[in-house]
């Protein structure tokens, strides 16, 4: 992996930030410091929303993925009905700010369709719906690029259209999408914070709250940098990894 | 030499094919019987491919008739069903499956369309990979492989699903000259195990090994219907004897 000691380095960089604020009298740095009890608490208390804003991403890009797909096939129909139901859904969907979307989903829905549901299924519904509008216009396009000799040749062995798309199309559209799609799931990890607002126990909401008890919004945020930036670095790499797994059996 | 006494396994009788307002297929017939080879030749945008994808329909015509062993081509589950168990194709570009090994090209097919195991249908391909003689590639991606090795792969995918009809849509133009002839031996030792066979092709040396006729288009329409001793010597119309004067040796 030759990416991760140069992004080891940066890291040391921008640690290092910090580290130099600390000679200065407006930093706090107390109340994150390890050797300390209070500070230890702290941080054990920061890094516990990590959990959640990582099964909160999965949960959500795993269903858009599979959503996504769903809504891309009818796109590339050729019948326009199908083909309106595609651009209705990706239009609406994508419009709405993630931010107004959680809201709906977790003080809307639940009036609209008299049902309860839990922050954390309101946070999933909220990121996958928005992100199926996103991920089926990056399989749209990765569909798209594939030539059409493809599927010919899959009709000239007797495939049908399931066949032909898992077998043909879509093992060679996912090896093409799958930067895009990494970027999507780097974009999710970023948005599930917003989830906080209604009250999600991941790592922006257990900054917040530690931000209200301590008042110390410049070193709590700053964790909650560093949080992020090596959790998306650290998901950056493992996504180049799957790709290069992928595309190995083809391009050697 | 194919039979003469039996009903023809492809039938074209009138046979349209517009593009928008564009005519590539004009009023076109043309019978096949079970083993024999036709040879199709004809200048560029003559509406070769689009004639011989018709007989598949990867084109749908627009008029006239196209019957393939007894059953009439259109948008039903009986022509659907002949066509897959009657026809090959192999293309100008191979189309191969780039994502997967020559093995599990060729397998893809009889297992998914014909029901067979994985077993079985190893031991197919490499039965038509022997006979297109690259079976040490079985393993191996499609773009490891030279041209002339691709489209043999291509040959053997169409003839583990075991069709009496093949159908090359100009098989070598793609090829590096080195890598022609390679294929044409393979086509040829495949016309002379009996297959039925439309080949389009420039290969004049090869239409006139292997045609039992000889079809040459112009404007889409088919000018000239012969076998090749009369085809190559004595042409009727002027416009294939101009065709041939420019595609042969002197
Ligand atoms: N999908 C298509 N859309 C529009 N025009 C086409 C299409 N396919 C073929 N044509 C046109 O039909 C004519 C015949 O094409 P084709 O059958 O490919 O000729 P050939 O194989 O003899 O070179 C050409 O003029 C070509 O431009
Ligand atoms: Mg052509």
């Amino acid at each position: 992996m030759a990416s991760f000691p140069r992004s080891a380095r940066w890291l040391c960089l921008i640690a290092l930030i910090p580290a130099l604020g600390a000679c200065s009298d407006r930093w706090g740095w107390y109340v994150v410091n390890p050797t300390t009890s209070s500070g230890w608490t702290n941080l054990t208390f920061l890094m516990s929303g990590l959990w959640y804003t990582i099964l909160l991403s999965v949960t959500a890009i795993a269903i858009s993925i599979v959503l996504g797909l769903l809504v891309a096939l009818p796109g590339l129909s050729k019948n326009p009905f199908l083909r309106a139901l595609n651009r209705i859904y990706v239009e609406i969907v994508r419009a709405p700010p993630i931010l107004v979307l959680i809201l709906w989903v977790y003080y809307g829905l639940p009036q609209a369709a008299d049902i309860e549901i839990s922050v954390f299924w309101a946070g999933v519904f909220a990121l996958a719906l928005s992100d199926s509008a996103f991920e089926a216009e990056i399989y749209r396009a990765g569909i798209q690029s594939i030539d059409k000799g493809q599927y010919e040749a899959a009709q000239t062995i007797s495939l049908g259209y399931v066949d032909t798309m898992r077998y043909v199309i879509l093992p060679q559209a996912i090896r093409r999408i799958l930067p895009a799609m990494g970027n999507q799931f780097v974009y999710m990890l970023k948005m599930s914070s917003l989830v906080s607002v209604i009250g999600m126990q991941e790592l922006t909401r257990k900054a917040n709250e530690l931000v209200t008890a301590e008042y110390r919004p410049l070193e709590v945020y700053s964790i909650l940098v560093l949080e992020y930036l090596v959790l998306i670095l650290v998901v950056s790499a493992l996504v180049r990894w799957f790709e290069r797994r992928l595309t190995e059996g083809e391009a050697r | 030499m194919p039979r003469t006494d039996t009903a023809p396994i492809i039938s074209l009788s009138g046979v349209s094919k517009l593009f928008g307002t564009f005519k590539a297929l004009d009023q076109v017939s043309l019978d096949v019987r079970e083993g024999e080879r036709v040879v199709v030749c004809g200048p560029s945008g003559s509406g070769k491919s689009t004639l011989i994808r018709c007989v598949n329909r990867l084109e749908k015509h627009d008029a006239g008739e196209i019957s393939l062993d007894g059953v009439v081509l259109g948008n039903t589950r009986a022509s659907a069903k002949v066509i897959a168990d009657t026809v090959g194709m192999v293309f100008q570009q191979f189309n191969l499956f780039p994502h997967l090994t020559v093995l599990n090209n060729l397998t893809l097919g009889p297992v998914r369309s014909r029901g067979m195991t994985e077993a079985e249908a190893e031991t197919l391909a490499m039965k038509y990979l022997e006979r297109v003689k690259i079976p040490e590639q079985a393993h191996k991606f499609p773009r490891q492989l030279s041209g002339g090795q691709q489209q043999r792969v291509a040959i053997a995918r169409a003839l583990c699903m075991e069709p009496r009809v093949m159908l090359f849509d100009e098989p070598t133009s793609a090829l590096d000259p080195e890598m022609i002839n390679e294929v044409l031996d393979v086509m040829a030792e495949l016309a002379s195990s009996g297959m039925t066979m439309i080949c389009v092709t420039h290969e004049m040396g090869f239409a006139r090994r292997v045609a039992d006729t000889m079809v040459f288009m112009d404007k889409g329409q088919i000018v000239e219907t012969a076998p090749p001793e009369i085809f190559f010597t004595n042409p009727e119309s002027a416009r294939c004897q101009d065709f041939l004067q420019k595609i042969l040796p002197h």
